[in-house]
């Protein structure tokens, strides 16, 4: 055995299985499967949280309308934003399986600017907040504003650091693992759209109700 | 230990389009199977949106009595919650393993929410019915 061949092999040996192609007994690849199931505990983080809203807010002799001094046009506006961004990562991925990494990536950075564009709305919002002296301090219902909406922020930062990396980077894996890179914006995207979910529930229950 | 697996154990192929090897082979796959599954998303985004402004319509615009608003704005977000999840997360075509995870999940996650309106129930048999 060549030098060349014998290098093959030991990197063949190193590979970790079904990173790519799926297991033949779950039919999912290990990505898919973690997202999954970390998806599953995010769901029991929210839970955790959404569970604390009911408490606090049936165990209240008085519960605001959130409507009444929250901006419901700029969080009505954040909810297209979100929307529209699962759907651009959706067509990143699926743009990727088409093979054009050039409209993938056109489609990666349109996601990347839409999370942003949420991030500065909620901003203002925040500091819209903060300037009528309403912190997390005043009531049980900005406690909670704060703290739900505090913790979807740091979801959509978390998922902007991933599709920067894919924007970035983490692009030249393209080169050489096509599937694995294809199968990365896949698995970000899920995260994305579970992100969606919760602020489908969250602008309802502190915005609407 | 390398990687062996060359065919997906369900339909008993692998298939190849444009130089990429689609591991999710149960959505579409060809790449005209890809594009109409890029046409549905469009159609999904849209009624996102207009269930948005039917909420925001409902609850903001008509300013409807809170246990209205309630009822109106749960129900417009599971429908909401539902196409996502059915149509971007692809849970309406999806491996039996993650349908075993998000049942197990979605127990815990009733016990958590059942928690709260069993206490408030409990607090209204006592003292609301008087």
């Amino acid at each position: 055995m060549d030098a060349h061949a014998h290098a093959h092999a030991a990197h063949a040996e190193l590979e970790i299985p079904f990173n790519v192609h799926p297991r033949p007994d779950t039919g999912l690849y290990n990505a898919k499967l973690g997202v999954w199931l970390f998806l599953a505990s995010e769901v029991m983080l929210f839970g955790a949280l959404f569970s604390s809203y009911i408490l606090l807010r049936t165990g209240a002799a008085t519960w605001p309308r959130g409507w009444e001094f929250l901006n419901v046009p700029l969080a009505t506006l954040n909810t297209f934003i979100l929307i529209s961004s699962s759907v651009t990562v959706i067509m990143a991925w699926s743009y990727l399986r088409l093979g054009d990494l050039k409209k993938g990536r056109i489609y990666i950075g349109l996601t990347l600017l839409c999370s942003l564009a949420f991030l500065v709305v909620k901003a203002f919002e925040y500091g819209h907040e903060f300037a009528e002296h309403r912190f997390p301090s005043e009531n049980n219902f900005m406690a909670i504003y704060f703290t739900l909406t505090g913790l979807h922020g740091l979801h959509i930062l978390g998922g902007m650091v991933v599709f920067a990396y894919l924007l970035g980077p983490g692009a030249k894996m393209w080169q050489h693992e096509r599937e694995r890179y294809t199968n990365r914006v896949e698995v970000v995207g899920l995260y994305w759209h579970f992100v969606d979910l919760v602020w489908i529930f969250l602008f309802p229950a502190l915005y609407l109700m | 230990m390398a990687e062996t697996i060359t065919a997906d154990p369900l339909t008993h192929e692998h298939e190849q389009h444009a130089g990429v090897v689609d591991p999710n082979v149960h959505h579409g796959h060809t790449p005209e199977e890809i594009r109409k599954e890029m046409r549905v998303y469009i159609t999904v985004f849209i009624c996102l949106g207009i269930l948005t402004l039917a909420t925001v319509g409902a609850c903001y615009g008509l300013k409807l009595p809170s246990h209205m608003a309630i009822l109106v704005a749960l129900i417009i977000a599971s429908i909401k919650a539902g196409l996502v999840a059915a149509f971007f997360m692809h849970l309406i075509s999806e491996r039996k393993v993650i349908y075993a995870v998000l049942g197990l999940t979605l127990t815990f996650f009733g016990i958590l929410l059942w928690l709260p309106v069993h206490d408030w129930l409990d607090k209204f048999g006592k003292y609301g019915a008087k």
